[in-house]
């Protein structure tokens, strides 16, 4: 891929359902056919800034950890967006500074966070009963593979792993109102995570809603990927060209 | 007068860090431990892991910071693993101490967690039938505790302590203060003293 050293945060979105333009510069999603572009992909801070932006004022967010752990740095501080933990927070601040930090109070990853003035602990079956019982409006998990069927694997690479840890990722994907995942476009090998169907362990059936990846952000629709938004430089073209199941654009 | 407070770890469990330390020196092996990770380091948990006495680990994220004792064991085939969801185990917990034998759930569906086990549709969702998790003994920690064995727990200390609690038969706590019977505010107590049978009192500080 070519390198050109863009190190602006986003996208801007030119299909339904968005947020309104970005602050930078952005291609749409028809246009500029066949040109070759040059194009940076985004780093994983500013996947995290871009999905950050969509998550709307007054949601109850559960952050997967890696990438959407980030996202909450990226929500302006004038947007209430209520975090949830799966060990028993609900209003879930930033770390704290060395001197403030509490070993009480740590998230599900065991790092240590804070509490917002509103916030509420309950015990691990009451936590997962909000999440099973869907009342999280949105989970953000990150992911091996999803299928243009919003099937989402993303805690085994395969059936001889030694030992596979799963967590709450299969109690999140199931139980959430929204699910969105956010993933670097391919593997380090360049293989397409975006696939007609899971090649690793599936984690849930059918219930990934949007992706948002270094390349793309894309709904997963009743006819498969639908592409609303992609990087600046990249074409369609070259967008299908990385991935592997059928894409459409918005 | 009830007075379910014990003097020392020993007693406790004659029956967490300092009470599997307890249970290391007491000896029960072949045993089938259920919590949400399988040990960090090389003590408490791992150390019991290490020293041969447990049999099965029932949790959903054995692969926690440096699992190191663990990972020899399953790699040698020296331990069984059962792998839940985080959700399911829990609620797996709640069940036993409900009184509920089994319960459906969405999760783990059309996943290799599901196989094997009994499925149906409800509404048009399909759901797996999962077991309750009872256990022998729960070894729980709680911040405040009182005589009759009322607890509270401290900010996200509480976790999985009080489905635990009411889900075993024989529940041990340790307590980092102790409250006069009657101090601790009623409308606050987690988790009532009916579901805990003996207290040990193990200050180590306010952080």
């Amino acid at each position: 891929m070519n390198e050109t050293g863009m190190s602006e945060t986003g996208m801007s979105r030119t299909g339904p359902g968005g947020t309104g333009p970005g602050k930078t510069g952005m291609s749409g999603t028809g246009g500029s056919a066949g040109a070759a572009a040059a194009f940076t992909p985004l780093k994983r801070a500013e996947m995290a800034a871009r999905a950050a932006r969509d998550v709307p004022e007054g949601w109850y967010v559960n952050l997967g950890i890696g990438i959407p752990t980030l996202m909450a740095n990226y929500v302006p501080a004038e947007r209430e967006v209520v975090f949830h933990s799966e060990n028993g927070i609900l209003g879930m601040g930033p770390e704290p500074p060395p001197e403030r930090i509490d070993r009480w109070l740590v998230n599900a990853g065991k790092q240590y966070v804070t509490l917002k003035p509103g916030g509420a602990y309950f015990h691990h079956a009451d936590s997962f009963a909000m999440i099973r019982g869907g009342h999280l409006d949105l989970c953000v998990l990150g992911a091996f593979q999803v299928a243009e069927t919003g099937d989402i694997a993303n805690w085994a690479t395969s059936d001889a792993d030694a030992a596979p840890a799963v967590g709450g990722a299969m109690d999140l994907c199931v139980g959430a109102r929204n699910l969105w995942v956010v993933m670097e476009h391919t593997t380090k090998s360049g293989e397409s995570r975006l696939v007609r169907k899971c090649s690793y362990p599936l984690t849930a059936l059918g219930c990934v809603k949007r992706i948002y990846t270094n390349l793309a952000v894309l709904e997963v629709t009743p006819d498969g990927f639908l592409v609303t938004e992609m990087i600046p430089g990249l074409s369609f073209e070259d967008l299908q060209a990385r991935t592997e199941a059928p894409l459409r654009r918005a | 007068m009830i007075d379910k407070f014990v003097r020392s770890a020993a007693e406790a469990l004659a029956g967490s860090a300092v009470l599997i330390d307890a249970l290391i020196e007491q000896g029960a092996s072949d045993l089938v431990i259920v919590s949400n990770n399988a040990g960090t380091g090389r003590t408490g948990l791992a150390r019991l892991l290490e020293l041969r006495r447990v049999r099965k680990i029932v949790c959903s994220f054995p692969r926690t910071s440096d699992p190191v004792v663990f990972e020899e064991l399953f790699q040698a085939g020296l331990i069984e693993l059962e792998i839940v969801p985080q959700g399911t185990l829990a609620e797996r917990l709640r069940a036993a101490g409900a009184g509920i034998p089994a319960f459906y759930t969405q999760t783990a569906y059309g996943t290799r967690l599901a196989e094997g086990k009994e499925t149906r549709a409800f509404d048009g969702r399909h759901y797996v039938m999962e077991r309750a998790l009872p256990g022998d003994v729960a070894l729980v920690e709680a911040w405040r505790a009182d005589r009759w064995g009322n607890l509270t727990y401290r900010e996200s200390g509480r976790n999985f302590n009080p489905v635990m609690a009411a889900a075993a038969t024989l529940t041990i706590v340790q307590t980092q203060h102790v409250s006069e019977l009657g101090a601790l505010d009623p409308e606050a107590i987690v988790t009532p003293g009916l579901y805990v049978d003996r207290v040990l009192h193990v200050p180590y500080g306010d952080p």
